[in-house]
């Protein structure tokens, strides 16, 4: 097996400009998500994912001018996620460039979208993003629910839907590939949920994208190795300059996950 | 001029594969043209087919595209005219694709295209992601690309293959549970199963070679 794992950085954009903030030696702008892209291509990330946290409409339309400006730069697959609700969302963000899209809150309150989204477009373009956190004291008596919940918005809204149910539910309808995070280590640098990571990765067929609460670079590695993610995703300790992208391969590599090491084009 | 048209029917990431073709065209005499008419597919000296999505609804929308098929048959088959299928648009190229209904293809690779059947159940289906490919005999196309576990990777993303009846038309293989198709041809046709518009390097390299290819 020759598969390569993946390491995705996330940028997080809101009307157009990066949120948190991106610090690389020879960045000019770190505000411009599409400058924090080229980087990244530059630096031989495997794939990219903006996350569109904009605040209101205008700002909105604003990320498919960043990802027709970074698909012009970079050759390299591109996630958009936040806000994607309808089939007319997904294809202009096709059109601008993007390979794939991230789909939370639309998932959970309108299923068959993403069956929709799936016929049109075709699974591998179709990400959810299965966004959970841990139950509090639920778990007794002969119950069948995993130890985790879905949330929507945000992380702000509890759903009532089991995650590992919500997860494989999504597979059936078509997703492609499942962004998990936990929203208890979103933010935390305390590493991925990684039961969580591996209960969601092996109830289903689809790769599974670990994401939320990377400090270490054996976070990277545990993600992969005890939590059987095909992919791991981060963004503080890359944006903040604490590991580069090449220092986190190197890691990664010198602990038994295969990486994809080519020099960027 | 040299007219490069990469053909728009209504599936694939049209706008990843013309940003890269103009990357590469860059400084030369391409003019990279996306178009759903078949006039000027007519005209073109190189086409390219993308696709992406699945086999049957893919070939529903070429074949929606009136006269399109009829004009690839001509320039391709009877033209001579350097052809790339990309993913989809490579795997159109079969006999046949046995994805949800048995759909016939343009028929120009002797094949069928089916299911990904890794010899470890555990392997994740779709194949997605970055891995290396062995090139089984040289070709124009893959000029400069280091193959083999060392080499450079190509980005793949597909839960089907192109399983060719002839190893005369299989140019490369890629490792997941087994050999899986990664590139075909024959003459004047060239087919990649990754998308070399999403593969960096290698991506670049490959179509720097379809657009000085005389076959």
């Amino acid at each position: 097996m020759t598969l390569k794992t993946r390491l995705i950085p996330c940028l997080d954009v809101k009307d157009g400009r990066v949120v948190k903030g991106v610090q690389f030696v020879d960045l000019i702008d770190a505000g411009d998500p599409v400058a924090a892209a080229i980087a990244y291509d530059a630096a031989g990330a495997d794939e990219l994912t903006f996350l569109d946290i904009a605040a209101s409409h205008e700002g909105r339309e604003t990320i498919f001018d960043v990802v027709a400006r970074t698909a012009e730069h970079c050759f390299m697959p591109v996630t958009v996620g936040g806000g994607v609700r309808t089939i007319e969302d997904i294809r202009r963000l096709l059109l601008a460039g993007a390979d794939k899209v991230a789909i939370n809150s639309a998932a959970v309150s309108d299923p068959d979208f993403i069956s929709r989204a799936a016929d049109k477009f075709g699974n591998q373009c179709i990400v959810v993003s299965v966004d959970a956190k841990q139950r509090l004291g639920q778990r007794v008596g002969g119950d069948n629910r995993s130890e985790w919940e879905i949330y929507t918005h945000g992380g702000r809204k509890p759903s009532g839907l089991d995650a590992v149910e919500f997860a494989a539910r999504m597979v059936e309808r078509g997703a492609g590939e499942l962004l998990v995070t936990s929203m208890d280590r979103d933010g935390t640098k305390s590493g991925f949920d990684l039961a969580l990571t591996r209960a969601i990765a092996d109830a289903v067929e689809v790769p599974v994208i670990a994401s939320g609460g990377v400090g270490s670079l054996q976070d990277l590695v545990d993600g992969v190795i005890e939590g059987h993610a095909s992919a791991v995703l981060a963004a503080s300790i890359f944006h903040f300059g604490t590991f580069t992208i090449p220092q986190a391969k190197q890691y990664l590599r010198e602990h038994g996950v295969d990486v994809r090491m080519d020099r960027a084009a | 001029m040299t007219l490069v048209t990469i053909i728009d029917y209504g599936a694939g990431n049209l706008a990843s594969a013309a940003n890269a073709f103009r990357r590469v065209a860059n400084g030369t005499d391409a003019e990279i043209v996306v178009t759903a008419d078949p006039e000027i597919v007519r005209k073109a000296d190189r086409i390219m087919l993308p696709g992406v999505g699945a086999f049957a609804d893919c070939k529903a929308g070429l074949d929606a595209v009136p006269g399109m098929v009829e004009v690839l048959q001509e320039r391709v088959i009877a033209g001579g005219v350097p052809f790339l299928g990309v993913c989809v648009g490579m795997q159109l190229l079969a006999s046949e694709g046995r994805e949800k209904t048995i759909t016939p293809g343009l028929g120009w690779i002797p094949g069928a295209v089916v299911r990904l059947t890794p010899d470890n159940p555990a392997l994740k289906i779709p194949h997605m992601g970055w891995n290396t490919i062995n090139v089984t005999r040289p070709h124009a196309l893959l000029a400069g690309i280091p193959d083999g576990p060392n080499g450079l990777h190509a980005y793949f993303v597909h839960s089907y293959h192109l399983q060719t009846d002839s190893q005369d038309t299989l140019w490369a293989t890629t490792d997941y549970g087994g050999p899986v198709t990664a590139c075909v041809g024959r003459d004047n046709i060239f087919g990649t199963q990754f998308h070399p518009e999403k593969s960096q390097a290698l991506g670049l390299k490959l179509i720097e070679n379809f657009l000085s290819w005389t076959p």
